[in-house]
């Protein structure tokens, strides 16, 4: 008799498994919501995808678990050398998937610019809260008054809301899931890859470390995934609320999704003018 | 078919890229290399190319590495600022042996310096200014048409050795303005491919004087690239001992080892029966040639070298024609930084001398060197 094989099992690199993530990491919860959508959208193999990503935990995921090309680059530069990637080889899906730190950190500047051009990249940045790779140091996405290796006493900062700051930029497509929410993440994946295939699409995945965050809350991954779903509001609803009233709520959905010109079309007909001219 | 154009450096720079087949190119602007920018911006797209400005140079060197994954010939310029910037960029590159080209043209400093002014104080820069044990190729041209010439040699290299290059220039080669022949007929050499079977390696190769094949992305090879210690196929590990000591001695020797595929010396006069030698790069060799030329006529018995490849040094050639003199003069625009090299070729028992100046647009002027050669010799 034989073993079923796992569906998700020809996306990875199976030489390479099991993970090297902590136990109950949602990272694993991330990988299945893409698998899912890729084998949903009936892709057999992941040749025509090249996965980039930065340095940290969540830059792990495509490096070197997916069976795809992969780039992982230097801390925070996740997505100009997936920029070179595009621009040198505009038929392929080029795919950024890195955390919270590389992206709006160390490498903020260029998640701005990448958003401004509409470049054409699906990035997907995993918010745990902390720079897991590290030791759970403060992120910019680290809540008020969260205690962190280095915030003992309180995160005194304030966090950046990065997809609703993208909101706001020329990004055709900027959406926020929990790893609570499966089924519309994965959806998101189908939808950035099917329906909007051009343009600087983001996906923002609220997925607290579980070392760092998680287990220093004293919880199971399982008792916190409880909580989120519970804490997790449409954000609409989110933002029509005062701030007092917004409490502990995660404002989640999708907070724009055009399907606007990328960088690549509008570089393309420059060219032409610069050919007949 | 070869043409004169009156070019500057900078502009010569861009032919030769596009000569040597560069189709990438991404910057951030910086005095006084902008000119490369202004005219690849022009030229690029009319032969199909990528050109993108970029938002810093940290985004810039890594745009261009990801081009050159991507298959194309790729490259940026700057000056001393933006070089400190890709400095860990450039590491990348020297790790992952991305080929890919980085034009400095230099100006003073440290930080903002004087910006429109010329200097040579980045050689150790572009030698050495990254963290690690790290080997690329740095190259140094005279005047426009050695920068044309040189930049195509520095594709050639980058591409067949997989390997980052680095070509300086300065100010005064970037802005100064000469006729320079284009379009003879170059040599183009391209990075070598994955056999169509069989068994290969993306990051190993049995001579380590040979670069690995490089795969291109999206044709199903399933690359694995990573700044971390890879093994042959790409996959990290990050533990043992053997892997990284043997990941960093072979992109050494394959940087050290191929001293005869890079632009040879230029050398003047008889070593053998010369007293003193001077030994420069990059623009002060035109003063420094003149100062040799009316030495010699006044009965001087010199040898002139004048040095294009930086790194790998051949210090046993430069040994070798430093044997008999009594003293060597180093000119450089900048406190002194070659001087190190000339020392190290040297024994103990020659004389060292530096002609320095750096600052206020001012070249080194033959005179000061024919002084400084003088009184050397008086001793
Ligand atoms: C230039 C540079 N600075 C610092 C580091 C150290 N470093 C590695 S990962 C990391 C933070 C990662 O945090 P994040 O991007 O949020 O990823 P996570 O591990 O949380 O998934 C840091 C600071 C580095 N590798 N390179
Ligand atoms: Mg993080």
């Amino acid at each position: 008799m034989s073993m079923p094989i796992h569906p998700s099992r020809r996306y990875l690199r199976e030489e390479t498994l099991p993970t090297a993530f902590c136990p109950g990491c949602y990272n694993g919860i991330v990988m299945n919501a893409l698998f899912q959508a890729f084998k949903e959208m009936g892709v057999e193999d992941l040749r025509d995808y090249v996965f980039v990503s930065g340095i940290g935990c969540s830059s792990w995921i495509p490096s070197p678990y997916i069976k795809a090309d992969s780039i992982h680059t230097l801390h925070g530069r996740a997505i100009p050398v997936a920029t070179g990637v595009k621009l040198s080889r505009p038929e392929l899906n080029v795919v950024v998937i890195a955390g919270d730190g590389d992206l709006a950190s160390i490498g903020g500047n260029h998640l701005l610019h990448a958003a401004r051009r509409n470049m054409d990249l699906v990035v997907v940045m995993i918010n745990n809260l902390v720079y897991g790779m590290t030791r759970g140091q403060l992120a910019p996405t680290t809540p008020r008054g969260m205690k962190t290796i280095t915030t003992p006493y309180g995160n005194p900062e304030n966090p950046f809301d990065v997809a609703r700051l993208l909101g706001y930029t020329e990004a055709n497509y900027v959406a926020r899931w929990c790893v609570c929410n499966y089924i519309q993440l994965k959806n998101s994946f189908k939808e950035v890859f099917t329906r909007i295939k051009r343009g600087f699409r983001f996906i923002e995945v609220y997925a607290p470390c579980i070392t760092y965050v998680v287990r220093r809350e004293k919880k199971s991954p399982g008792e916190k995934l409880k909580e989120l779903m519970r804490r997790c509001i449409p954000l609409k609803k989110y933002y029509s609320l005062l701030d007092n009233e917004r409490g502990d709520k995660i404002p989640i959905g999708v907070y724009k999704a055009e399907d606007k010109p990328g960088f690549l079309e509008n570089y393309r007909a420059y060219i032409r003018k610069a050919m007949e001219g | 078919m070869a043409r004169r154009m009156l070019l500057s450096g900078n502009e010569a720079i861009v032919y030769g890229a596009l000569d040597a087949g560069c189709r990438f190119y991404a910057g951030y602007p910086i005095t006084p290399s902008s000119e490369i920018m202004h005219l690849m911006a022009k030229e690029m797209p009319r032969v199909g190319g990528v050109f993108i400005q970029a938002e810093d140079e940290l985004a810039a060197i890594n745009m261009v590495i990801g081009a050159s994954w991507g298959g194309l010939k790729s490259m940026t310029a700057t000056s001393g600022p933006g070089l400190s910037l890709m400095q860990e960029g450039i590491g990348y590159a020297v790790m992952t042996e991305t080929p890919l080209v980085i034009v400095d043209v230099m100006r003073t400093g440290p930080a903002t310096g004087q910006a429109t002014k010329p200097a040579q104080g980045d050689l150790m820069q572009a030698r050495w200014g990254r963290h690690g044990d790290q080997y690329l190729v740095v190259l140094a041209a005279q005047d426009p048409q050695e920068a044309y010439d040189l930049v195509i040699e520095a594709f050639n290299i980058a591409e067949e050795l997989r390997t980052p290059v680095i070509l300086l220039i300065d100010e005064f080669i970037g802005h100064g303005r000469e006729v320079v022949v284009v379009g003879k007929d170059v040599v183009i050499k391209n990075r070598r491919l994955p056999p169509p079977s069989g068994e290969w390696m993306p990051f190993d190769s049995e001579d380590p004087r040979q670069a690995s094949p490089m795969p291109l992305l999206g044709k199903g090879y399933y690359v694995l690239v990573t700044g971390s210690t890879h093994n042959e196929y790409g996959y990290r590990d990050v533990h043992s001992f053997e892997t990284h000591y043997r990941l960093v001695k072979r992109i050494k020797e394959k940087i050290i080892g191929n001293l005869d595929k890079m632009p040879k010396p230029i050398v003047l006069g008889k070593p053998d029966d010369a007293e003193t030698a001077i030994v420069c790069f990059g623009s002060v060799c035109r003063s420094a040639r003149e100062a040799f030329y009316k030495l010699r006529e006044r009965g001087f018995r010199m040898v002139f070298v004048r040095l294009r490849t930086l790194w790998p040094l051949d210090y046993d050639h430069l040994s070798r024609i430093l044997d008999n003199v009594e003293a060597v003069i180093v000119p450089e625009l900048s406190l002194g930084q070659l001087i190190h090299d000339v020392r190290e070729a040297v024994d103990t028992s020659t004389r060292v001398i530096g002609v320095n100046k750096v600052g206020g647009g001012l070249p080194i002027y033959p005179s000061e060197i024919i002084k400084v050669v003088k009184e050397a010799c008086r001793k």
